[in-house]
């Protein structure tokens, strides 16, 4: 069962039914104590990075999702979700993250309209291609997922980009360590690609 | 590498999808739900949902109806047609949407597009631009193209997207439904004038003209009556457009 942490964010929903639709189980949670109680965690988001930090730590959020990592349970963002993995971000800067990922969040610095919005090609890298999650999904190839951003991870050690998209320049599209991975994109808008990467985070045991 | 996107677009009328020509002469093109389905599991890269007879009949955008199409599929669903304020974009954006068309509201009153960009994200705010050309003018028409604005179309598409827009879509409405090709002066004199996506609407009536499209500098591409009526499948559409060199999804 995965806990996907509904705090106030639009369109959990779609989470919950794209990894239903993966054969495998989830469940809104509101509160820190269904978080501490789950097996494995999801934290989706759009929306301001701050104002979303403020909505975590207000029902003590922050802390349960700390807690999971901690513990080694597999712990999974989604586009703002994973933003509020790293030490901070440049939409906010004054306000600290989850600091469960090195690295930092800042804006494309492109002549390219931002935000980067559609379906955008991401390849695995080096040490996403052995990754569990990843392995299942992009195989030998590339695949297209649904994104919608303005601000994107940066400055991660190389072994933690798992997969790159490209947009005037290559930015990590999903990142990760040990038990705690993220996607830049929605799996949950990116039809059999994004169902197949949700049902692989379903299965992994880190 | 982005995709180029196909875009069908389910105009909704009494809980049915119709498509006309130059807005008018409905014809019934089936259930929305089902639809909506066909389209996600064909490949769409996204779903347009336009409530045709919102703003015209002064109702809300019917949500239990969004609420089932977007449970149905796994793609960026846009929903239009009646929403006159940030409450009534909450409520789309509750039913499952993921962004919101606003077109008769945001000429009344512009501020609307800026407090739906402040209050969502500019990601989740399309403005959706009727135009008819009308003695040598780009003429914006709004309330289902009943109701001239004076407004010009290329001016207002710039106003749009300094006022926050995401993304335009942009229908001729001397193409729609008549299949002879999307307004590709319309296009480009619009990609010029704005950095944000422009979505090409109005006129396709078979896949060269979206290849056209592209080529004018439309990032996606949006058809109704060659994907409800005329046998283009979207596989078909991606296919094709594969083999001119376009980034599409395979």
């Amino acid at each position: 069962m995965i806990a996907v942490v509904d705090y106030g964010v639009n369109n959990v929903k779609s989470v919950v039914r794209a990894i239903e639709a993966g054969g495998h189980a989830a469940t809104l949670v509101t509160d820190a104590e269904s978080v501490r109680r789950a097996d494995r965690v999801l934290l989706p988001g759009v929306g301001h990075f701050g104002q979303a930090m403020r909505n975590l730590a207000a029902a003590g959020l922050d802390d349960a999702v700390r807690d999971a990592a901690a513990s080694g349970r597999p712990v999974m963002g989604i586009c703002l979700g994973l933003q509020l993995f790293f030490a901070g971000s440049d939409e906010a800067p004054d306000t600290a993250g989850l600091g469960l990922l090195p690295g930092w969040v800042r804006r494309f610095e492109t002549s390219l309209p931002v935000p980067h919005v559609g379906w955008a090609e991401v390849s695995a890298s080096a040490s996403g291609r052995t990754h569990p999650v990843l392995a299942a999904v992009f195989q030998d190839t590339s695949r297209f997922f649904y994104h919608v951003h303005s601000f994107h991870p940066h400055a991660l050690p190389d072994e933690a980009v798992l997969a790159t998209g490209d947009y005037d320049g290559p930015f990590p599209s999903i990142a990760g360590r040990d038990n705690v991975i993220g996607a830049q994109f929605h799996p949950e808008k990116s039809q059999r690609a994004g169902i197949d990467l949700l049902a692989a985070f379903a299965r992994w045991r880190p | 590498m982005l995709a180029r996107r196909i875009i069908p677009c389910l105009d909704v009328a009494d809980g049915r999808v119709v498509k006309g020509i130059h807005f008018e002469s409905l014809r019934d093109a089936g259930d929305p739900v089902e639809q909506a389905a066909r389209y996600d599991a064909e490949g769409a890269d996204e779903l347009v949902f336009l409530d045709i007879s919102a703003s015209p009949d002064a109702r809300r955008t019917t949500l239990d109806m969004v609420s089932r199409v977007a449970e149905t599929i796994f793609i960026p669903f846009t929903v239009g047609g009646g929403i006159r304020a940030v409450a009534d974009a909450g409520a789309a954006l509750r039913a499952g949407a993921d962004k919101v068309a606003v077109n008769t509201a945001a000429v009344r009153d512009p501020s609307l597009v800026s407090r739906l960009a402040d209050s969502f994200g500019s990601q989740c705010v399309v403005a959706a631009v009727d135009v008819r050309r009308t003695g040598g003018r780009l003429a914006v028409m709004i309330n289902g193209g009943r109701e001239a604005t004076g407004l010009d179309g290329i001016g207002w598409l710039a106003e749009l997207a300094s006022l926050g827009a995401g993304e335009i879509l942009l229908t001729s409405m001397d193409r729609d439904g008549t299949g002879t090709g999307y307004d590709l002066d319309l296009l480009r004199a619009a990609a010029a004038a704005v950095s944000i996506p422009v979505i090409a609407s109005g006129g396709a009536g078979g896949l060269p003209h979206l290849a056209e499209a592209l080529d004018a500098g439309a990032h996606g591409v949006l058809a109704a009556t060659i994907f409800h009526y005329q046998g283009s499948s979207l596989p078909e559409a991606r296919a094709y457009l594969r083999a001119q060199g376009y980034p599409v999804r395979p």
